[in-house]
């Protein structure tokens, strides 16, 4: 067997809201998985998100936020990873997210949406089975 | 079960207890106390192996959430030591352990408060009218992300999240609004803000001045509760030390001013919702209550000037028993501290008047109704524990802000509570109970255990700076999480008793994106309108009064009153104190 690269993730907080407990237990929750973990902190534009993951070319990016404001910023960081062509970057995506707009984020480009009460488990199954190594 | 139920479990068995007058200091005859231990012996050996053959217990070891091991029965070799004049006292008197008042709720009911905002002031100025109309006793304003940060609703960072959360308030223009055709003579107001807390509280005042309403007549909390920002809620404007003295000077300012304010909100419920236990919740709020105290006593007030206006804010969770224990044993705790570390002579320096919401971490997105039932529990919890004012989260707070609906159902629960449980008609209703006495002794211990391990690294400020809190939330928080994935915790509808399709009896509230339009439309013409001479001298002033560290309530009065706007006010701020960088921890 080759020695394959680990999966790097970066988990980003966009929006202004500062519930980081879910981003913090899913960093963890992949970290044990043997996953390399990058954590961007609270309040990150998508223009620094989307840096950030160049910079530390993640294979993916999970975006976490409660504050509603997801219908206006996910879009933002979907467009400024096409501009960069990081397309082979798998996303998905937590928090309070209405299921009304699931489809729209699906229709962007973004793989998965979960809710609360999802197990870290299923994160860490749809993450190993989805990212491009 | 029925809580008479419980009691009839729990309650002293009066066979056992033998009160002596004078003499030893144990409540329990010795003699009496040995015969108790010899036949729990027996019942141990004999009647419960025999029984434990046909019927095992479900687990191997019963833990609270805090990791209190819990006993398939207590008795009074648990509380041993229990001394009911030192211990309990009597309501109304040290150390409160029965309650912060002679009577409680025989006289008067807890406040119900109802936590509520959202989209444009002229909403939720109607959602407030709603609340007043249906029996609700105190409005409590959620404001939005960017007013939260000091941002205007038409800076760069408030794209997408004006009015989403809260309601958005950027200048006094928003707030007359807010409280139009709402005297502030007749209500107590809650606002939850902390790092712009000193310009919501003076566009308050500013309200009051018009109204004609004296500011010794103003009544309500600012929660103003900046430490707590710094490891649990996160929403921190300026570093540390500037962030403690502005909730120092709006402690400073009321005292001499608003003698019916609450200036600041200690609060637990950020740490407790962020992932700590219920210790860590007690135990760190009264950490942070101390360092606010002796940075107050540093301005040179004396402790009886403003002690009897510090207000605390806790969550009431899941684990009942262990969360009635938790506001036993704060009040008990603080009145000590206040006694015993500052000296506080006046007994209402001595009172831990308490808020408390129920857990909305705790709800669950799947099968959304149940959550009415949690919020019934936790609600039921916090008034066994004796608390003075109480937000009941509404059942669909997991998909999204609640709607009117579930708003009523929250705020019925507490009424179905303080009308027809009949809980209310005596005072302390567990206390007594071997198990809750047991429980309240180890949640003041162990808080006891940590504070003085705070005060060892040389109290809150430094051990925010080495990440002790952050890293001790995130750690219980993970624990927590590990053990509903493991299914050692039961949660009901998520880990087991699924359904293919939720039920969801009524529409969620959207709030819609011409909110942000149209405010931040309202705000530029208020800005052109005004006269922008008088703004830029006042803002200049303010410059000035902060680089000489004056105390900022007055300045920032009369700015807000030239419609000077939030942004504009934490502009300055952040350009003399700096700005915040998150210290992070994983």
């Amino acid at each position: 067997m080759t020695a394959e690269r680990k999966i790097r993730v970066l988990i980003a907080k966009p929006g202004l809201d500062s519930h980081d407990r879910g981003a913090k237990i899913v960093a963890r929750a992949l970290r044990d998985a043997g996953m390399e973990i990058i954590y961007t902190g609270l309040r990150q534009t998508p223009e620094q998100i989307v840096e950030t993951a160049l910079q530390e070319d993640v294979n993916v990016i999970g975006l976490s936020i409660l504050s509603g404001a997801h219908k206006v910023l996910f879009p933002k960081i979907m467009e400024l990873i096409k501009e960069k062509g990081m397309d082979d970057v798998l996303v998905f995506a937590g928090g309070i997210i209405p299921q009304e707009d699931i489809r729209d984020l699906k229709r962007i480009g973004i793989k998965e949406v979960f809710g609360p009460g999802t197990p870290t488990g299923t994160l860490v199954e749809f993450v190993q089975e989805n990212a491009k190594r | 079960m029925r809580v008479a139920d419980y009691l009839n479990i729990l309650l002293f068995n009066r066979e056992y207890v033998n009160i002596k007058i004078g003499g030893s200091n144990n409540m329990f005859d010795e003699r009496k106390l040995r015969e108790v231990s010899k036949e729990r012996q027996r019942w141990e050996t004999t009647k419960v192996p025999s029984w434990i053959e046909r019927h095992p217990e479900k687990k191997n070891k019963y833990s609270t959430v805090s990791g209190v091991q819990v006993k398939r029965l207590y008795t009074p070799e648990d509380i041993e030591h229990f001394d009911y004049v030192k211990d309990l006292g009597f309501p109304g008197e040290y150390p409160f352990t029965r309650g912060l008042h002679a009577t409680m709720y025989r006289g008067r009911l807890w406040t119900m408060r109802q936590f509520s905002g959202f989209g444009t002031a002229e909403q939720t100025n109607e959602r407030f009218k709603y609340l007043l109309s249906e029996g609700e006793t105190g409005l409590s304003i959620a404001f939005d992300y960017p007013t939260i940060m000091g941002y205007d609703s038409d800076h760069s960072m408030a794209t997408g999240e004006v009015g989403q959360c809260g309601v958005a308030v950027s200048s006094l223009k928003d707030m007359e609004t807010l409280f139009n055709g709402i005297p502030l003579n007749k209500v107590s107001t809650s606002m939850t803000i902390n790092g712009p807390a000193a310009m919501l509280l003076a566009m308050y005042i500013a309200i009051g001045d018009k109204q004609g309403v004296p500011r010794e007549k103003l009544d309500g909390t600012t929660q103003n509760d900046n430490l707590k920002e710094f490891f649990a809620q996160k929403l921190c404007l300026f570093p540390p030390k500037p962030s403690l003295k502005l909730s120092t000077d709006i402690i400073e300012y009321c005292t001499r001013h608003l003698p019916h304010w609450n200036p600041v909100s200690i609060s637990g419920y950020h740490i407790r919702e962020a992932g700590s236990n219920a210790v860590q919740e007690l135990a760190f709020t009264l950490a942070d209550g101390i360092a606010y105290v002796e940075s107050t006593l540093e301005r040179g007030l004396k402790v009886d000037e403003f002690a009897p206006r510090l207000s605390f804010f806790f969550a009431s969770h899941n684990d009942f028993f262990e969360e009635i224990a938790k506001f036993r044993a704060a009040r008990r705790l603080w009145a000590k501290i206040m006694k015993e570390r500052f000296n506080a002579e006046d007994p209402r320096s001595l009172w831990m008047r308490m808020h408390v919401q129920t857990s909305g971490c705790t709800l669950t997105a799947q099968q959304p109704v149940n959550n009415v039932m949690r919020v019934a529990f936790q609600s039921l919890a916090a008034v066994l524990g004796g608390t003075q004012s109480l937000h009941t989260n509404s059942f669909d707070e997991a998909l999204a802000l609640p709607c009117e609906e579930a708003v009523r159902v929250a705020l019925r629960t507490q009424q179905i509570i303080a009308y027809e449980s009949g809980v209310t008609d005596t005072i302390d209703q567990l206390g007594g109970s071997y198990y809750v006495e047991y429980l309240t002794n180890k949640m003041e211990e162990r808080a006891m255990r940590y504070i003085d391990r705070i005060d060892a690294m040389g109290g809150v400020s430094s051990a925010i700076e080495r990440g002790f809190f952050q890293k001790e939330i995130a750690d219980s928080a993970y624990l927590y999480q590990k053990e509903i994935e493991s299914r050692q915790r039961t949660l009901v509808g998520v880990n087991d008793y699924t359904v293919e399709k939720d039920w969801v009896p009524m529409e969620l509230l959207r709030v819609h994106p011409e909110v942000e339009e149209e405010q931040v439309a309202r705000l530029r013409k208020m800005k052109k309108e005004r006269d922008n001479r008088k703004v830029k001298e006042v803002l200049d002033k303010l410059h000035d009064e902060t680089d000489r560290d004056r105390n900022l309530m007055p300045i920032i009065i009369k700015a807000l009153k030239t419609y000077a706007t939030l942004g504009e006010i934490t502009e300055v701020l952040r350009t003399v104190f700096g700005e915040y960088r998150e210290l992070i921890v994983v």
